[in-house]
């Protein structure tokens, strides 16, 4: 039974929303909008969960003493006085917390989040240096149309000869697009495959059982 | 006095002179009135198809004059009565020739409309009144009949397959390395008593990349619950983490094991994309997980997180279906499902017929598709018009 009201849940749910899907009517529009509330409230619930799953998790670290367990009482501190400083910031006469909240925001965590996505330049750098080194045909191959592209959208590449801007162009749009179309396509219908064996219960992997 | 009488007259002679010469100058004329710019012509007002109601749409041809560049905009009006009472509902500059009136007070109401068009220098002229028009709901979207036509036909393709496969037949499926290697992954884990990390993604639950990534984890920690390999599951979005932590609960449970499931093993680092990226690293650095499986959909991240790993010396399964990201992963990672292939996992991995089935009947319906493909591009070849046909009847609105 545990696994059975899942399973007619999704499946009432998943043909419902696929008639949905062609039917215009202000009823099936409401429908619809109903069941996006729902996911947020669910989505808002487990919020909760998710907090105390991250609480829990770095608590356990610093009782054990683990590895860089400093680092845990720096995200528990960080969690805590985040959610303190934006909740009591709204309440009148404690706006300084709520100018503090949006500080530490601006000045600590948005440069935080540039630096890390900045690191991706140099592993772009370490990744491209792996996939250029010529060990296959298919390495040596993706080398020869890796550097006529960059070149191509450099004005060097012009100077060099006139037709590299067009080679360029030609394996951007034609090869390489239709390598990109081929998945694109297999990803379409593996979606809808995915979709309909979840609706009809034949995938039930979610559910932990393997459909046994 | 006798002195002062000709100054005097000089004097109003010249102020005389200088109040009629400007009159006679500087004609003033009349402001010319503003010229007729030519109306809208042939307003229709008919039901918006396809929509949920309330709504009704005007089309109409441009003025004349707007070819000349004279006319400004179109001011579109409605009224309950063919004769008066219209009022302004919305302007639409030149280049326009239709308006969707939307939210309109009720369904199956007689409105009439009307088109002012304006121009540069405040011109106006009206165009003849529509006939009435209804707003009415619709209960089939028309513009999906082909998509509807697409589903049915791959449902019914996938259905054939899955009978095929209760029957017993021998269903072949083409070795995909980044699946065979799981076992290998899994069993380098365990002999070298070292964890593994596997990370769904960083979409929500309503992902189907997500999805998929969560029931290649249900197959994945079987295996670490049958070899008691340690498994450590990160996650971005709160529900995808309370859906994964039930699945590795389950699976633990299926294999006999469920004393050996530790529930600290899954859980939620942060909802921030760098924030999470940098919360693995963090992971791979400090715990060096054997075998790395990075399954779902990935951005930006993909490659920050696939480098670290790499540096470990990890064996790395990565997949994905965001064509952006892939090529991060062919660089980084020891074998990458691509596409379809992260769908086709859960199916191959269990072997179950049923599956399998569903595989087949996709692989098929692929072939279909291409097929389609080149009857539509001879067909283009052979008379462009056709081209134009197909376009349209692929268009889903």
């Amino acid at each position: 039974m545990k696994r059975q009201i899942p399973l007619m849940i999704v499946l009432f749910l998943g043909i419902l929303l696929t008639v949905q899907f062609f039917i215009p009517s202000n009823s099936s529009t409401v429908f619809y909008q109903t069941v996006i509330q729902w996911y947020l409230i669910i989505t808002g619930f487990t919020i909760i969960l998710a907090v105390g799953s991250l609480v829990n998790h770095h608590n356990l670290k610093i009782r054990r003493r683990k590895e860089h367990w400093w680092n845990s009482i720096a995200t528990i501190t960080g969690v805590v006085v985040m959610a303190l400083l934006g909740i009591l910031g709204k309440i009148e006469g404690l706006g300084w917390m709520m100018d503090l909240y949006r500080k530490l925001f601006k000045y600590v965590q948005a440069p935080m989040d540039s630096a890390m996505f900045a690191i991706l330049a140099f592993y772009m750098a370490s990744a491209s240096y792996r996939a250029f080194r010529a060990r296959s045909k298919e390495a040596l191959l993706l080398l020869i149309s890796g550097f006529i592209v960059m070149l191509g959208v450099v004005p060097f590449g012009a100077y060099l000869w006139r037709a590299i801007p067009d080679i360029s162009e030609w394996i951007l749009m034609v090869p390489n697009m239709a390598s990109k179309r081929g998945i694109l396509l297999g990803v379409g219908l593996g979606s809808a495959a995915t979709a309909l064996k979840i609706i009809l219960g034949i995938e039930r992997s979610w559910l932990g059982g393997g459909g046994k | 006095m006798r002195q002062k009488i000709p100054g005097l007259l000089l004097v109003l002679f010249w102020a005389s002179l200088c109040l009629a010469l400007p009159a006679q100058q500087i004609p003033v004329t009349a402001e010319p009135a503003a010229a007729a710019i030519a109306p809208v012509q042939a307003v229709k007002a008919f039901d918006t198809p396809n929509d949920k109601g309330r709504s009704i749409t005007v089309t109409w041809q441009a003025s004349s004059d707007e070819a000349k560049g004279l006319v400004a905009g179109y001011e579109v009006q409605r009224s309950e009565s063919s004769q008066e009472g219209f009022a302004d509902i919305g302007y639409v500059p030149f280049g326009f020739s239709s308006y969707t009136d939307q939210e309109l007070p009720a369904n199956g109401k007689d409105y009439y409309y009307r088109v002012r068009a304006e121009g540069l220098k405040g011109e106006e002229a009206y165009s003849q009144v529509s006939g009435a028009a209804q707003a009415r709901e619709q209960w089939f979207n028309t513009m999906r009949a082909n998509a509807l036509f697409g589903t049915v036909l791959f449902i019914l393709i996938v259905i054939y397959f899955i009978s095929k496969a209760k029957k017993g037949h021998h269903l072949f499926i083409r070795k995909i390395a980044g699946l065979a290697a799981v076992d290998e992954a899994v069993g380098r884990a365990t002999e070298m008593g070292r964890p593994i990390l596997f990370v769904p993604g960083i979409a929500s639950i309503s992902d189907i990349p997500t999805i998929a990534a969560l029931n290649i984890l249900a197959e994945v920690s079987k295996r670490t619950a049958e070899y008691d390999t340690p498994i450590i599951v990160p996650n971005r979005d709160p529900v995808v983490y309370t859906v994964a932590q039930e699945i590795v609960k389950e699976s633990y449970n299926q294999i006999g094991r469920p004393d050996a499931f530790n529930h600290d093993s899954v859980f939620y680092l942060t909802d921030n994309q760098m924030g999470f990226a940098s919360g693995v690293d963090g992971i791979i650095a400090r715990e060096k997980p054997a075998t790395n499986f990075f399954l779902g959909y990935f951005a930006a991240e993909a490659l920050i997180i696939a480098e670290t790993g790499a540096t470990t010396g990890a064996i790395q399964i990565a997949g994905t279906d965001q064509v952006t990201q892939l090529p991060f992963f062919i660089t980084a990672c020891d074998y990458t499902l691509m596409g379809e292939e992260l769908y086709a996992a859960s199916a191959y991995l269990s072997r179950q017929p049923m599956l399998l089935g569903t595989l087949k009947g996709q692989d098929w319906s692929k072939a279909l598709i291409g097929l389609l493909m080149v009857v539509g591009v001879v067909l283009s070849f052979i008379n462009p018009a056709l081209r134009t046909f197909i376009l349209k009847l692929l268009e889903v609105g």
